[in-house]
């Protein structure tokens, strides 16, 4: 059986047979396995967002070690109380908010809609935190996290990630000694609401000053720092309203 | 040699050292300078990049009968982008964690040279056991100037290895860093491992003469 494969009827063929085997594949893989996918998502949002109030098991000054997956379902229903939902001046209760997808509010707030804005309340040793869900961008691509403040505006604790930074440089914002810095730092100044940036200047390296809304940046990844300071710093403008009427109580 | 030729075993062994795809034909150097600030990046994208190019050399080698020349390089990128792709998916599922750690690789993968070059050189015109051998003998000669690199990198510029503070703490001033050490941060920065990789090829040639062109 001879076919001639420098034809072009054979290539045109060839291509297409090709594409629909591919497809078929990919289609096939992807379906079968979005359930598990997504549920992952799932816990490793709640493991986020525990990790943000201080629920992990970090020890000493090691790595980020989150809540493990078989206990994370149990310990979101006890650590988080309330799941709020802000729209406008409406504050509803609602327990799939971590579920929000913060793109897709914000898309939908460019195309003048109203945008939903989760928020969490958990109780740890009869301390209350508010853990407030951020979005922004990095050098690369996406970067995402949650920053748990008390009623005082101090931070309790914040977890970063990204999707596509730099691994040694901008990668590191999710390492325990950038996000370790936050904690106790104050995202008021004066009684307005500036969030915290990562700075240059160094004046601070041991991250002592906790009344500068500073932490000290990461060598070589001034633009994903950047992108963090500009995430706060938004998603506190976001929320000022709703961080008010909690400091004022 | 039992199971290998002595053909077929210098397919492993010639990419590591003399015909080094990093140092000697100078492919794959933008994913090299990339990924390197740490050494456990460059041991995930050097294993990843071994099982691609494993398979995807196997895969278009079975192929190279049926490929119409004139699309081959498409064929070639189809074949790349479907193996990393199911990779990807089948670690969400089973491996998030680890799937997490990949996902910036994905698309370095998918360009890097070596691949498309190793196809293009060999698959498309060796059996598939050959074609395995080649692919991956030429991921670990890869693979391991990599991970050279992550070692000097992540040693002089964070004074750690996978992490793990080997040369003491830099801010409670305690092991080297006692004596008025410092980590050069210079290293973290892309250029430094071209000059790493540099340094590496200058003592593979001053070993080996034969390696050097001449004009």
């Amino acid at each position: 059986m001879a076919i001639n494969i420098d034809k072009n009827t054979y290539t045109i063929a060839f291509a297409a047979v090709m594409v629909v085997i591919v497809g078929a594949l990919l289609a096939f893989l992807a379906s079968a396995l979005s359930a598990k996918i997504s549920e992952n998502e799932r816990l490793e949002k709640q493991q986020n967002i525990l990790y943000a109030m201080g629920v992990n098991e970090n020890e000493g000054s090691g790595s980020v070690s989150f809540i493990g997956t078989d206990k994370v379902a149990e310990a979101f229903n006890t650590y988080i109380k309330d799941q709020l939902v802000l729209e406008g001046d409406k504050v509803t209760s609602n327990d799939a908010a971590y579920l929000i997808d913060l793109k897709k509010e914000e898309s939908n707030a460019k195309a003048g809609k109203t945008r939903r804005l989760p928020v969490f309340v958990g109780e740890k040793d009869n301390k209350e935190f508010y853990i407030i869900p951020m979005r922004g961008k990095g050098l690369w691509d996406a970067i995402w996290g949650f920053v748990a403040v008390d009623k005082n505006m101090i931070v309790q604790g914040v977890y970063f990630d990204h999707k596509g930074e730099t691994p040694g440089l901008g990668a590191n914002i999710k390492q325990r000694y950038f996000m370790d810095d936050f904690i106790g730092e104050s995202i008021l100044n004066n009684g307005n609401y500036v969030g915290i940036s990562v700075a240059k200047g160094n004046n601070d390296p041991a991250n002592e000053l906790k009344t500068d809304n500073e932490v000290d940046a990461l060598a070589g990844a001034t633009i994903t720092g950047d992108g963090v300071s500009a995430m706060i710093k938004q998603s506190i403008s976001l929320y000022k309203p709703f961080l008010q009427t909690i400091a004022s109580n | 040699m039992g199971i290998l030729s002595k053909k077929d075993a210098a397919l492993i062994l010639d990419p590591l050292a003399d015909n080094n795809p990093i140092t000697i034909q100078v492919l794959g150097i933008c994913s090299a300078l990339a990924i390197t600030a740490e050494l456990e990046a460059s041991i995930v994208m050097a294993v990843s990049v071994l099982f691609v190019m494993g398979m995807g050399n196997v895969v278009i080698s079975l192929m190279r009968n049926i490929i119409p020349s004139k699309i081959r390089i498409i064929v070639q990128l189809v074949v790349v982008a479907t193996l990393v792709i199911v990779v990807d998916q089948v670690l969400k599922a089973f491996a998030y964690e680890l799937s997490k750690t990949l996902s910036v690789f994905v698309g370095l993968i998918i360009t890097n040279c070596i691949i498309m070059g190793r196809f293009e050189a060999f698959a498309l015109a060796n059996g598939p056991k050959r074609s395995f051998l080649d692919g991956i003998g030429n991921a670990a000669g890869y693979g391991f100037i990599l991970v050279v690199i992550g070692f000097f990198r992540e040693l002089l510029g964070s004074g750690t290895l996978l992490g793990i503070k080997v040369l003491g703490d830099p801010i409670e001033k305690t092991g080297l860093y006692a004596f008025g050490y410092e980590n050069n941060g210079f290293m973290l920065l892309s250029p430094m491992a071209l000059i790493v990789v540099g340094i590496i090829i200058w003592v593979q040639r001053s070993r080996n003469p034969a390696l050097i062109e001449e004009n």
